[in-house]
């Protein structure tokens, strides 16, 4: 059994390099056992390469990685037995029915012949497929899919589960659901790194990162990063939004402006004034609108940390 | 290595098999047709092939001879020619396929028990030769002056054959057991390198890597089954051999297979080190077909190996297929013993080793 200390996963300067892209850049992370710990970040900006370093399938170029107490890459295949992984893309065998490929993944996780048996029955009932066992994986929709690949990857009941989008191709229904079967999990004393680039899912995290173009650019709990932003954010209501939206990028001190259909919400820097400012502007410009502050959301925190408009998270997603 | 996890994997493997009704087809299919095309394309009794007869000699014992021969119905006068440069020109412009000399001095050399008749052929054509040989097999019935015991063939082959372009003769008897090989290293490489190229397209060999599976249990757990499929296969072109073409195993059965069980590890193990370096099922084919066509013409499958140039001669050694072709053929045909072929099998042992061993270090349980 590895180090049962609190943290499951410690990197320090994680880096890696394609070539001349830097994919993921000197990124220290901490998470601790039993928690759900969220990667959020558009496509491209590292969260695949990161968790497939942690697990093991790829070498840093430079970097400290420690999962469940052990050194990795060097002592991966020793990690292997501990941990769950779930691909981003569908990777169980399209051409196998559910049972044969639940039980092809007891076999390779080495459960012994009968507990392999009771397990896979266990896991096609927990997962609603009473029935469906003999239907080809292949064959399934995305959210059953999803939830097949889930149960294969805790059928060794893992201390650790890396899901790597595991909702990106899923309904929001199917979203649902399949959040609730990792709170399952995380109560039972799972660690969970998810990586998604849905607001609504990072919300859900105990605690998330947010990486942007292979750097980490902030972490914290969910509450932790939105309180960071208090004060700083405003709404407009304007008859006219589109004519406000022009007013408010000239103001210095604006680092947003996203329209929201009739209202407007800004994110403002840290230091000055910057609802008088706005309301001065307004006013000098003659567009007649109020402005009260509002709750920050990790949408804000997003554009705060990348200096990005918060919709090239979803734009930019396949 | 971990007995219940390869066995998963080679379970695993046959059940997607299964599912393939497509590659199942082509397992037994491709040893079928290929057996019955080359066997049947060689055994083919060719009738009316296109012939011109240049008779010098004009006498009515050459006239007798010129009708036998019409009448095997294996040849058909096409053109008429006095001397042989005349048939060597039509030859070489395809309108004949065959040329009947037959020399002035006809009768004397019928005497005195020389050649008498000259067969000159297309030999660029293997069927159209082979159905030359067979006319040059006919008897002489025809008896000069002073009867002899009459119609008795006589003790010397008295028609000579020439063959132009292809000196060697291939029979069909030598075609069965070489296309045990070319079969063997047609479907093995490719099927063992597209099978794991498929699961890297796929995305399964990204879950796979992160199970606690190793390399061997991998690899190994890919090739078995493929290698019973192998042996299947192999049953199947020598069952057929037998039966359609009279195939005879001279050497002993066991020695058979032994020598398909090398060639097959040889072709599997070259399957998997393709497999480590191609990047789509396309390129996986194509490197099978830049290894495949050497093998179809340098191996000697299809022309004599001592007649080729010394660096192709070098080439055809790296070849598994050549060493398998004589082991097979020195089992199969002459009755030789597998222990009086070790350089042959000593050197497949030797090509599985450096082949299985390249595939594995190759092979790394990580997408770097």
């Amino acid at each position: 059994m590895p180090g049962e200390s609190d943290i499951a996963i410690r990197a320090r300067g994680l880096t890696k390099c394609f070539g001349s892209l830097r994919a993921v850049d000197d990124v220290n992370l901490t998470v601790t056992r039993r928690q759900v710990y969220g990667f959020l970040g558009p496509n491209g900006s590292g969260k695949s390469t990161s968790i497939r370093m942690l697990c093991g399938l790829l070498t840093p170029t430079a970097g400290e990685i420690e999962v469940l107490g052990l050194r990795i890459p060097e002592q991966a295949e020793e990690l292997r037995r501990h941990i769950g992984y779930m691909t981003q893309q569908f990777s169980l065998f399209a051409d196998l029915t559910l049972r044969e490929n639940l039980e092809f993944l007891a076999a390779v996780q080495d459960l012994p012949r009968r507990e392999a048996e009771q397990r896979v029955d266990e896991l096609l009932h927990e997962y609603h497929f009473e029935g469906r066992a003999d239907q080809l994986a292949g064959t399934m929709s995305g959210g059953q899919k999803q939830r097949l690949a889930l149960a294969g990857s805790v059928i060794h009941k893992p201390e650790l589960l890396f899901l790597d989008e595991p909702t990106s191709a899923v309904d929001p229904e199917s979203r649902r659901d399949f959040w609730e079967k990792l709170f399952e999990l995380a109560d039972a004393g799972t660690t969970i790194l998810v990586s998604s680039h849905y607001m609504d899912e990072a919300e859900r995290c105990h605690r998330l990162a947010i990486l942007d173009r292979g750097r980490l650019v902030a972490d914290g709990s969910p509450a932790e990063l939105t309180g960071a932003l208090a004060g700083r954010t405003l709404e407009v209501r304007a008859e006219q939004p589109r004519q406000a939206k022009r007013v408010l990028v000239q103001v210095p001190g604006v680092l947003s402006a996203a329209q929201i259909g009739n209202s407007l919400r800004v994110l403002c820097e840290e230091s000055g004034d910057c609802r008088a400012r706005i309301e001065q502007a307004f006013a000098d410009a003659g567009v007649s609108a109020t402005v009260t502050p509002i709750a920050p959301s990790l949408e804000d925190v997003f554009v705060a940390a990348t200096n990005r408009p918060a919709d090239q998270l979803a734009t930019e997603a396949p | 290595m971990n007995w219940r996890r390869l066995w998963a994997v080679v379970i695993k493997e046959l059940r997607q098999l299964r599912r393939d009704h497509i590659t199942l087809a082509m397992i037994v299919g491709i040893p079928i047709m290929q057996l019955i095309l080359f066997g049947y394309a060689i055994n083919l009794n060719l009738r009316h092939l296109p012939t011109a007869i240049a008779d010098q000699s004009l006498t009515s014992g050459s006239r007798q001879l010129v009708m036998d021969m019409l009448a095997t119905g294996v040849i058909e006068p096409v053109a008429s020619a006095q001397s042989p440069q005349q048939l060597m020109e039509m030859l070489r412009r395809g309108e004949i396929s065959v040329g009947v000399v037959i020399p002035q001095d006809f009768e004397r050399r019928l005497a005195t028990g020389e050649e008498v008749v000259q067969v000159l052929v297309d030999g660029s054509d293997t069927v159209v030769q082979s159905a030359a040989v067979q006319l040059a097999q006919m008897p002489l019935t025809y008896t000069p002056a002073e009867p002899r015991a009459s119609s008795v063939p006589l003790p010397q082959a008295r028609i000579s054959v020439v063959s132009f372009y292809n000196p060697q003769r291939v029979s069909a008897i030598n075609i069965v057991p070489g296309l045990i090989g070319i079969i063997l290293t047609m479907t093995m490489v490719m099927f063992t390198s597209v099978a794991i190229v498929r699961e890297r397209e796929r995305g399964n060999m990204e879950l796979l890597i992160a199970t606690p599976v190793s390399r061997a249990e991998l690899m190994l757990g890919k090739v078995l089954p493929y290698g019973i499929i192998g042996l299947i296969q192999t049953s199947l072109i020598l069952l057929l051999g037998m039966l359609l073409f009279q195939v005879p195993i001279r050497g002993s059965v066991l020695d058979v297979y032994w020598s398909a069980m090398l060639l097959i590890l040889a072709n599997l193990s070259l399957g998997l080190l393709i497999s480590t370096r191609a990047q789509s099922q396309f390129q996986a084919m194509q490197m099978t077909f830049f290894v495949f066509l050497p093998s179809i013409l340098l191996s000697g499958f299809m022309f004599p190996f001592d007649g080729m140039p010394a660096p192709a001669q070098w080439l055809a050694e790296v070849l598994p297929l050549t060493h398998f072709l004589r082991l097979i053929r020195g089992i199969m045909l002459r009755g030789a013993d597998f222990s009086d072929l070790w350089p042959e099998w000593l050197a497949l042992v030797v090509f599985i080793l450096v082949m299985m061993t390249l595939a594995i270090v190759r092979f790394r349980k990580t997408l770097d």
